[in-house]
């Protein structure tokens, strides 16, 4: 899955004077104030921090209210979807004209009828709804399973996402982890990738110490 | 998107021909649709008129006069919800603003149904509708101003239970799918929750609707932020009675005159789209309402709410965020009357957790040298004024939380304040509070806490005669209702042993000390939780609120085992005439009675106490409560 990476930031945090004897809660609240909302900061969703370490010594800002500046280093787990990246989500409800998933449990992905490309077909086997792959009938997505898909527009404030289908290498993870590899010579492949399987991203997903780490230098103002 | 795909293949099985129409309708909404989705002149006359005659169908505002349309309507309605994806925000504007103005309070079941499932689906189309979905919604958590006159009837209280429920399954429903979709509704709610100006049936339905949502999914993201702005309401509510309207309650009604630009401004919220309800001309008579009223029905679905959740086993979760909000809102209200009742009646149904934290916690408050001195001094109100009244409270509590209040008040006078030897009711005003509280607090339970040897003991230990006798001299700045009673029963008891000057009725008069402790906010006369006076919710209240009358003294109806037969003569010739402990056991059904039951233990500001400080020199007539409101005439 494409579009989680761990920065490492150097932030300030700026305190309220009526905080300064907890300062530490007040830096976490901070913080948590930031989760679960895209930042244009951060250019993403923050999604988990852990403050590395923080100065010994803060600045006390002049002005109306003197904010105690706290300097701080945190790695933060951030999630930002752009399109065309592939993402994967899990299929909550799923229709004639649309596949509604979730991708980690808190992002909405909406693909429409005229996103999934021809080769699936809708189909309903004893009242639950699949699409169904023509050319291989194991390839099915239904409610409950895992998909790839590409990001084709996104909503920032409500992390909404819109997806599609069409490219080739998208559908049910499951079927594609096993067929991804022998197929791939036959597939276009028009969309720049640098993962090879899904099977190594799944772990990926579960060792956040596993992704490249990017270096970068942000400060936050509260 | 759209029908389900149970429902489909229960359709396609039950009635085929149904389905087929179905689908061609379905179809033929598509084409339409899609066929003007383009610049308004490259559409074509013909299409142009079926999309008019669509948005004749979908319309809110007119009411659908037979079982026909309607369900033409609804049919248009399912149809639309499975081509969503279609409906684009340029091109079709005026058939989504037709639809997001809908109300579904005017459709039966069916429709209804159709209605929400299209909003659901609506909403889940990424990076358009959801908020205009969610508003839709929040906007039917109450009638239209034209049923306000009966939606409250008892008949009809099922059918708004079952509204109620549809919203809730369609906002559960849209979260599934979209999972930060209450961050969304948070703002809508906070933006569209009625003031408490609004009409009360519209306002009860709303908070009925607002707090069911509470205990479902949703719950677990917004609980807080719902029960915080229902506190808030509550609040408002409250601080907009004031006591001199209650005061003269009893045959006058107190009515308040509502801003003619405020309704304007909720009728055109609360029916957008759809009529709006011009009340102008039917003369200013509805334009009156009754606050006590509203607080009251309010309360009363704030308590209900509160038992369900107990029964659900979720009360403590609840209790959490009560207290958050009652420490940012109830606290610090100017002498709130009413609203901080639910936290009463919350801590009843579980005494040894809530009543228990909510004590402590109050306690450490007042103890707390960080927080700021007015909210010590209402939470030693709050303190004092709930161990008096909460009969639930157990009395190994009681004389703990006592306990603790006498030490810190020990600590004040012998070692923070060991210098000063001087009366100085301003500078000193928590150290005055602590002791009256104590005092208040020994008022109630002191015969209570003589009946059980071991606290007894601790009582005995306390040291209560340090404290009164101190240069600060407690006794003559604390309320003088208060002081006096407390010594003839501490007296009975045999707690003091010297004989203290103040027992003389006329040395008790310096309240002007007691109105100099109590700052201008007269924080020395703020009872939180005197009698309950509002008619409905009353019921919640009353199986565990101590009354006054029922106080058993340590002066009086001694048992035959009992050691306190000794009864000092001089403080007995004292009760007789100060009206204190003649009262009689109040009927707990009879209502008439209530009004002698609200004796000087419950103080409430009134002129009648300054005037007797004024007289100078007469015995301070026993300040009395008013017997009850009774809020309105009119039946719900």
């Amino acid at each position: 899955m494409e579009g989680l990476m761990v920065s490492d930031a150097n932030l300030t945090v700026y305190i309220h004077p009526s905080m300064a004897n907890k300062i530490r809660g007040a830096i976490l609240s901070q913080l948590s104030s930031l989760l679960f909302k895209y930042d244009e900061m951060f250019e993403g969703v923050l999604l988990a921090y852990q403050v590395d370490g923080r100065s010994r010594s803060a600045r006390i800002l002049p002005g109306l209210v003197p904010h105690i500046g706290v300097k701080l280093r945190a790695s933060l787990l951030l999630f930002s979807p752009k399109p065309n990246m592939f993402i994967e989500g899990k299929v909550v409800k799923l229709g004639r004209e649309s596949v509604h998933a979730t991708v980690l449990g808190f992002s909405s992905a909406a693909i429409m009828l005229e996103d999934i490309r021809a080769e699936f077909k809708y189909k309903t086997r004893d009242g639950v709804g699949t699409f169904t792959s023509r050319y291989n009938k194991h390839h099915l997505i239904k409610v409950g399973s895992i998909i790839r898909f590409i990001v084709k527009s996104l909503d920032e404030e409500m992390l909404h996402i819109s997806g599609s289908l069409v490219p080739p290498n998208t559908g049910c993870i499951n079927w594609l982890s096993k067929h991804e590899v022998d197929d791939a010579s036959q597939k276009e492949r028009g969309i720049k990738r640098n993962r090879a399987n899904g099977v190594e991203e799944n772990a990926l997903e579960q060792d956040p110490s596993f992704f490249h780490s990017s270096k970068r230098s942000r400060s936050h103002k509260d | 998107m759209g029908i389900e795909p149970v429902r489909s293949d229960m359709a396609i099985q039950e009635v085929e021909d149904g389905y087929l129409s179905d689908s061609a309708v379905h179809s033929s909404i598509a084409e339409i649709l899609e066929r003007v989705s383009k610049p308004p002149n490259m559409v074509a006359e013909r299409d142009k008129d079926l999309y008019e005659q669509l948005l004749v169908i979908v319309n809110p505002l007119t009411r659908k006069k037979n079982l026909d349309e309607e369900i033409l309507f609804a049919t248009a309605l399912k149809a639309l919800s499975g081509v969503v994806y279609k409906i684009s925000t340029i091109y079709h504007a005026s058939l989504l603003r037709n639809i997001f103005s809908m109300c579904i309070w005017d459709y039966g079941l069916d429709t209804r149904t159709a209605l929400l499932e299209l909003i659901a689906n609506l909403a889940v189309v990424p990076d358009k509708f959801l908020e205009d979905s969610l508003e839709m919604l929040v906007r039917n958590f109450q009638p239209p101003e034209r049923m306000c006159g009966y939606i409250c009837q008892t008949r009809w209280r099922g059918e708004r239970k079952r509204i109620n429920g549809q919203l809730h399954e369609t906002l559960c429903s849209i979260t599934h799918l979209v999972p930060l979709a209450p961050f969304k509704l948070k703002g809508i709610l906070h933006r569209m929750m009625p003031t408490f100006r609004t009409r009360k049936a519209l306002l009860v339905t709303f908070v009925e609707c607002m707090l069911g949502l509470e205990s479902n999914e949703i719950g677990e993201y917004l609980s807080s932020t719902l029960l915080s702005m229902v506190v808030d309401l509550l609040v408002d509510l409250d601080v907009n009675i004031t006591w001199e309207d209650i005061l003269k309650e009893d045959h006058n009604r107190s009515i308040f005159d509502m801003e003619v630009e405020d309704l304007e401004n909720n009728a055109e919220n609360n029916s957008v789209g759809s009529q709006i309800v011009c009340r102008k001309g039917e003369g200013f008579g509805d334009l009156k309402y009754n606050m006590t009223d509203k607080l009251d029905c309010v309360m009363v679905i704030v308590c209900e709410h509160i038992k369900s959740s107990a029964c659900d086993g979720r009360l403590v979760k609840i209790f959490e965020t009560l207290i958050e909000s009652f420490l940012k809102t109830v606290l610090n209200a100017h002498k709130s009357k009413f609203s901080q009742f639910i936290f009463f009646y919350a801590c009843s149904l579980d005494p040894e957790i809530c009543g228990l934290k909510f004590a402590i916690l109050l306690t450490d408050i007042f103890v707390s040298k960080t927080e700021d001195p007015i909210s010590r001094m209402s939470a030693i109100a709050y303190v004092a004024s709930f161990l008096s009244r909460a009969r639930f409270i157990s009395s190994a509590v009681v004389s703990s939380i006592v306990k603790r209040l006498v030490e810190w008040c020990y600590d004040f006078c012998y070692v923070q304040a060991s210098t000063e030897r001087i009366k100085n009711p301003r500078g000193h005003r928590l150290f005055y509070a602590g002791c009256q509280a104590v005092m208040y607090i020994l008022c109630f339970r002191m015969r209570l806490l003589m009946d059980i040897p071991e606290l007894k003991e601790i009582l005995f230990n306390l040291p209560l005669e340090a404290i009164l006798c101190h240069p600060l001299d407690p006794l003559r700045v604390c309320l003088p209702t208060i002081v006096q009673e407390f010594l003839r029963q501490a007296m009975a008891a045999h707690l003091l042993k010297k004989p203290f000057l103040s027992c003389d009725p006329n040395d008790l008069l310096e309240s002007e000390f007691s109105k100099a402790f109590g700052g201008v906010e007269r924080l020395d006369m703020f009872f939180p939780f005197d009698p309950y006076l509002l008619k409905q919710s009353d019921r919640f209240m009353r199986p565990n609120f101590e009354f006054w009358s029922m106080v058993k003294k340590t002066y009086s109806n001694f048992n035959s085992d009992d050691d306190f037969d000794d009864l000092d003569p001089e403080s007995a010739d004292e009760g007789s005439h100060d009206g204190l402990d003649d009262e009689e056991l109040v009927d707990e059904d009879g209502e008439d009675d209530l009004g002698c039951s609200m004796n000087n233990m419950s103080i409430t500001p009134r002129p009648v106490f300054e005037m007797a400080t004024a007289s100078g020199g007469s015995i301070p007539i026993p300040s009395r409560m008013p017997a009850r409101i009774r809020p309105s005439v009119s039946p719900i």
